[in-house]
């Protein structure tokens, strides 16, 4: 129990150093310091209650209870202020709304109602806090030589607030830890308001206005998903009679009626937070904010956070037929057009924007779907997920301080001009689509789930998402590819702490890759059986073995063996004259000299953003209002 | 260690597909070109035509416009190699369609990495060759699970191990033929035959020169064209295994299902001009919500 | 007889010549002649390509094209000058443009003569051409081995 403790109030500590310290190396020091405890805390933890059936603790205090609402009434406070500031009505009001809910059921209900185990750790947090404590961190130590390139790109006039920005960013990882390791749903339900808070001000960041108005979007969203939170809570205390999480599960599942509101309502707060259409702008417009940011709410936190909601929930989906169908169809209907969306994309930002979305997507259909073949791939997926995206984020960010862009068209070259980041980009993005490797994986556990369900609907979502999918991934990683002359490299330059966040998410990431037969049997296999009581049929192990070894062949074939080639070099077939091959220029049938270009397929008129968008908007929200609708009328069909 | 065992067949079973399927694939190469022929009202090449097309290749001299694209090429062999061995020595349907993806994905890096213009429209075009047929390829993977759940006489549990297939009492086509048919009208687009022949054509090449083969040449070329006779071979495999049921003569039916298919895809090569990518795009989309249509009256069955 | 010979495979390239011979050139690979017979696969590639035929003379404007073609051709390669122009510069070898026959730009192995060339010469031309095909496999063969 310390060391939860510590994983919890640490990264506060931290926080508070790195904002009264202003002086550069004390910070990195600082930030390098407490993300190597934060990371061997969550590995403590891991090692601590690996395997193990679910521990609860005995923690009640009434100081907790009262200091939770008296921190999420700060954060409506700060909310307010900046809404005042920025003139947004809508953000005010419904932050004072959430005010109003939290304060009449804490002092109705909560206050009488205490929860003797306040904390637990089960496998699944564990698996939360190691990718919390480790990616949240090594994202944290990579926003050192990030932002100093960033601080050097700003004018000279303009305020240093990095002390700032690495404080947020460790309270946010203490937030994290809070939901996934507390018990007592009030103190999560603080704890996920603090994530809202901090990524809005993270978004915020850069106060142009573009981001101001990006971060008040993301507030709205999730402020309204926090009021579907706390209306949940409310309805836990009045009908169920209970904060407890493990209780209002268990109580769920012997009598899945009396769950139908809460459930729904928590759904929606985890599909909102999950950024699921219709919410799906709100994490596209957190692209304005500093790489890390991006980094940070995509892979380890504040998505998954939603996600990790609702896979807790999977086993009451199972039961309750409305709620089961809307979130799975949100997030089929949102994995299928997001991927769409992708293949329109040129910003890399918006397309591994669109490919989170769509990934959070299939792990709300696998939560849905809520058999225990579903649960394992949607813990997968989280896994995987989590360590793919935050390489591939890392290595934007870098390459876009070097070459000066984000745009996949501009990446013509990187093998070269970068060739260990390129290498590293392409490992990232084979992971996220492709055989063996992690996510497709547990894509293939999730079809069979659906197969076993006989989900005719969302087999055919998966097949034509993750068709589409192979196509957005591909065509970014052919870009990549591409092999002509010796430009000059440019990645000689790249901070020390940048290199040493990617390679830790790279090394993970082929380790949870080739160790992901170990990683099932000790840590999701262990969660499945504790929660359903069995395992259900999945991926034969010498299957996943097959998968281990082609993993090591790939990366083998991707940096070893590559530049000894004994074949003579030649130049590349231009028809007609080359004039310089290096440059694809050659000489047309009127003397001139002409360069050939070759651009990615968007196909605008078939997967463009106009197009989809409105459709997965509009089915959405038409499923949720449904749901709720027939929640709160008493219609559950069980 | 019983998935040991597993593993040690996997891997001697695609050893063994990778000595006999280029020798398959080579003959079935070599009757298309002399059907062909026959067709157009030619003589046409020797039989072995293929096999000293390739044997030619080895034989010139190694050249490479980079590094990697060999070594790319050699990967995309080695995984096609895995898919037929897993698929041929009874394994998982779903692996084997997930590593012959792999297998063009790498052919498709070996295309980019070249950076030839020509190359890189080829390259696109087989990404969108992946993606009008991927749906298709899993539908068919899922129907024939549903198909042995109903058939097998296990409670309501099917299996995606292709061995599982000669236990069955009727083959699974009787429950699954518009899949079937389905997987019929993307394989035009698998084998590289004309109306689907975008990325890399036989026969008339000069508008994208030679798509994702352009800058490979040699004993690079001659691994391709290997490659190619495996992945027909396994493709014919995918056909076969519709009419497999728990009796040994039922191996010369899919033999004979399967070499029917290839003249037919023959006729239609040699019946169609090309079309645009919209039309395969679309058309092969289409044909998929066909094939889970198939698919849903299993699940309500 | 090595593999060399049994695919030779032709890349066609047609310098300033009247179009006659590139007409016949044409005909010897549509089914008429039907030059698969003898493996001939025409390619639109010069790294796929064994045999090089070039119908025409040779110009200031195309010596360049003509060298490119040769030169991203991978050994071993044969050069067929198909047609009287192609060998010699023919009728158009006194314009002020013309350089001569192929052989001005590149090695030819071997010459098919005639205005236009028949496509029974061009067969035979690539028939000799293929025993010269032969020869300069085995030869790489020979250094590749020495090496």
């Amino acid at each position: 129990m310390q060391i939860i403790g510590f994983l919890i109030i640490f990264p506060l500590i931290a926080a508070l150093a790195l904002l009264l310290i202003r002086q550069n190396t004390a910070r990195n020091v600082i930030v390098y310091i407490s993300g190597a405890a934060i990371a061997c805390g969550s590995i403590v933890l891991a090692a601590t209650y690996m395997g193990a059936q679910a521990v609860y603790f005995e923690f009640a205090s009434e100081i907790v209870d009262y200091l939770c609402t008296a921190v999420s009434c700060i954060c409506v406070v700060i909310i307010v202020a900046f809404a005042v500031k920025y003139k947004n009505v809508f953000a005010a009001i419904l932050a004072l709304i959430q005010m109003v809910v939290v304060l009449y059921v804490e002092f109705s209900f909560a206050s009488q109602m205490e929860v003797e185990f306040g904390l637990y750790v089960d496998s699944l947090s564990v698996i939360m806090s190691l990718i919390i404590g480790i990616i949240g961190s090594g994202i944290c130590v990579y926003a050192i030589g990030y932002m100093e390139d960033f601080q050097a790109h700003e004018p000279e006039t303009a305020k240093d607030r990095r002390p700032t920005f690495f404080a947020i960013m460790f309270i946010f990882l203490s937030a994290m830890f809070a939901i996934v390791l507390s018990n007592n749903m009030s103190w999560m339900f603080t704890a996920w308001e603090v994530t809202t808070l901090c990524s809005f001000l993270l978004i915020g960041y850069t106060k142009t206005e573009e981001a101001i108005r990006n971060a008040f979007r993301q507030i709205i969203m999730n402020l309204a998903g926090g009021i579907g939170f706390i209306v949940a809570l409310w309805f836990c205390a009045a009908q169920v009679g209970t904060l407890s999480f493990a209780d209002f599960l268990s109580i769920g599942i012997n009598n899945p009626q009396i769950v139908a509101i809460p459930i729904t309502f928590l759904a929606f707060a985890g599909i909102t937070k999950a950024a699921q259409m219709p919410f799906q702008t709100w994490l596209l417009g957190a692209m304005v904010a500093p790489t890390p940011t991006s980094a940070l709410l995509h892979s380890s936190t504040m998505v998954k956070a939603g996600v990790f909601l609702l896979v807790k929930l999977a086993p009451l989906f199972l039961l309750n037929p409305i709620a089961s169908v809307m979130v799975m169809l949100v997030g089929g209907v949102t994995f299928l057009l997001c991927s769409f969306m992708a293949i329109s994309q040129s910003n890399a930002k918006r397309v591994l924007a669109y490919s989170t979305i769509a990934n959070l997507g299939l792990i709300t259909m696998c939560a849905g779907v809520g058999t225990p073949e579903a649960v394992w791939a949607a813990i997968f997926l989280i896994v995987f997920h989590a360590i793919a995206k935050s390489l591939l984020f890392l290595c934007v960010g870098t390459a876009e301080h070097h070459i000066g862009s984000r745009d996949i068209e501009d990446m013509d070259l990187l093998f070269e001009r970068m060739p260990r980041l390129a290498r590293l980009m392409m490992l990232g993005i084979m992971c996220m689509f492709i055989a063996p490797f992690g996510m497709l994986v547990a894509k293939w556990a999730a079809l069979v789930s659906f197969v076993n369900m006989d989900q005719v609907a969302l087999i055919l979502i998966l097949a034509f998402g993750s068709a589409a999918t192979f196509m957005f991934w591909a065509k970014w990683l052919g870009k990549l590819a591409g092999v002509a002359g010796q430009p000059k490299n440019v990645e000689l330059d790249v901070h020390v702490s940048e290199w040493i966040a990617i390679m830790l998410m790279a090394i993970l990431l082929v380790f949870a890759c080739v160790a992901l037969p170990v990683i099932s049997a000790y840590m999701v296999e262990p969660y499945v059986v504790e929660v359903y009581g069995f395992l259900g049929q999945d991926i034969s192990f010498d299957n996943l073995f097959i998968a281990s070894i082609c993993v090591v062949v790939v990366v083998i074939a991707l940096f070893a063996g590559l530049g000894r080639s004994k074949a003579r070099q030649v130049d590349i077939y231009l028809a007609g004259v080359s004039k310089d091959n290096e440059k694809r220029e050659f000489q047309n049938s009127l003397s001139g000299q002409t360069v050939a270009t070759a651009r990615n397929w968007y196909m605008n008129d078939i997967f463009g953003e106009a197009r989809i968008a409105p459709v997965g908007v509009i089915f959405n929200s038409v499923i949720m209002c449904c749901a709720i609708v027939l929640a709160l009328v008493g219609i559950t069909l069980i | 260690m019983e998935f040991f065992e597993g593993l040690i067949i996997t891997i001697a079973a695609s050893v063994v597909f990778a000595i006999i399927a280029p020798v398959v694939g080579c003959l079935l190469a070599g009757v298309d070109r002399v059907i062909s022929a026959r067709m157009q009202g030619r003589v046409g090449p020797p039989l072995l035509q293929p096999y000293y097309d390739v044997r030619k290749l080895m034989g010139k001299e190694k050249v490479s416009v980079n590094t990697v694209q060999g070594a790319y090429v050699v990967c995309a062999f080695i995984f096609a190699c895995l898919a037929g061995g897993i698929f041929f020595s009874g394994g998982n349907l779903l692996m084997c369609v997930f590593v012959i993806t792999l297998s063009s994905l790498f052919l498709i890096m070996a295309a980019w990495s070249s950076r030839s213009p020509y190359s890189e429209v080829g390259a696109s075009r087989e990404t969108l060759q992946v993606m009008s047929y991927e749906p298709m390829v899993l539908i068919f993977a899922v129907a024939f699970y549903m198909a042995t759940a109903l058939i097998l006489p296990l409670d309501g549990l099917g299996s995606f191990n292709v061995s599982s297939a000669f236990m069955l009492n009727v083959p699974v086509i009787t429950y699954v033929w518009p899949v079937f048919i389905g997987l019929l009208f993307i394989l035009t687009i698998k084998l590289r035959k004309s109306p689907f022949d975008l990325s890399m054509s036989h026969h008339a090449h000069q508008e994208i020169v030679r798509g994702i083969t352009t800058e490979m040449s040699g004993p690079t070329l001659a691994l391709v064209e290997i490659l190619h006779w495996c992945e027909n071979v396994l493709f014919l495999g995918w056909v076969g295994v519709f009419f497999i049921w728990g009796t040994w003569w039922s191996v010369l039916i899919a033999i004979a299902v399967a070499l029917v298919v290839y003249f037919i895809e023959i006729l239609i090569d040699n019946n169609f001009a090309r079309v645009k990518w919209q039309f395969m795009l679309k058309s092969a989309w289409v044909v998929a919500l066909i094939g889970g249509v198939n698919i849903a009256v299993l699940a309500y069955m | 007889m090595g593999y060399a010979s049994k695919s030779p495979w032709v890349i066609h390239y047609d310098g300033s010549s009247c179009n006659g011979c590139d007409i016949e050139v044409l005909a010897t690979l549509c089914p008429g002649f039907d030059g698969e017979r003898f493996g001939v696969i025409n390619t639109g590639n010069p790294k796929h390509a064994d045999i090089f035929l070039v119908t025409g003379s040779v110009n200031e404007q195309n010596i360049s094209v003509v060298r490119e073609i040769y030169d991203q051709m991978i050994e071993p390669k044969v050069v067929v000058a198909c047609g009287i122009c192609a060998c010699t510069g023919g009728i158009f070898k006194d314009c002020y443009n013309v350089i001569g026959g192929v052989d001005q730009a590149i090695p030819v192995d071997v010459y098919a003569p005639g205005c236009a060339v028949r496509p029974e010469t061009l067969i035979d031309a690539i028939v000799k051409g293929v025993a010269v095909l032969d020869e300069k496999a085995a030869s790489l063969k020979a250094t590749e081995k020495a090496r």
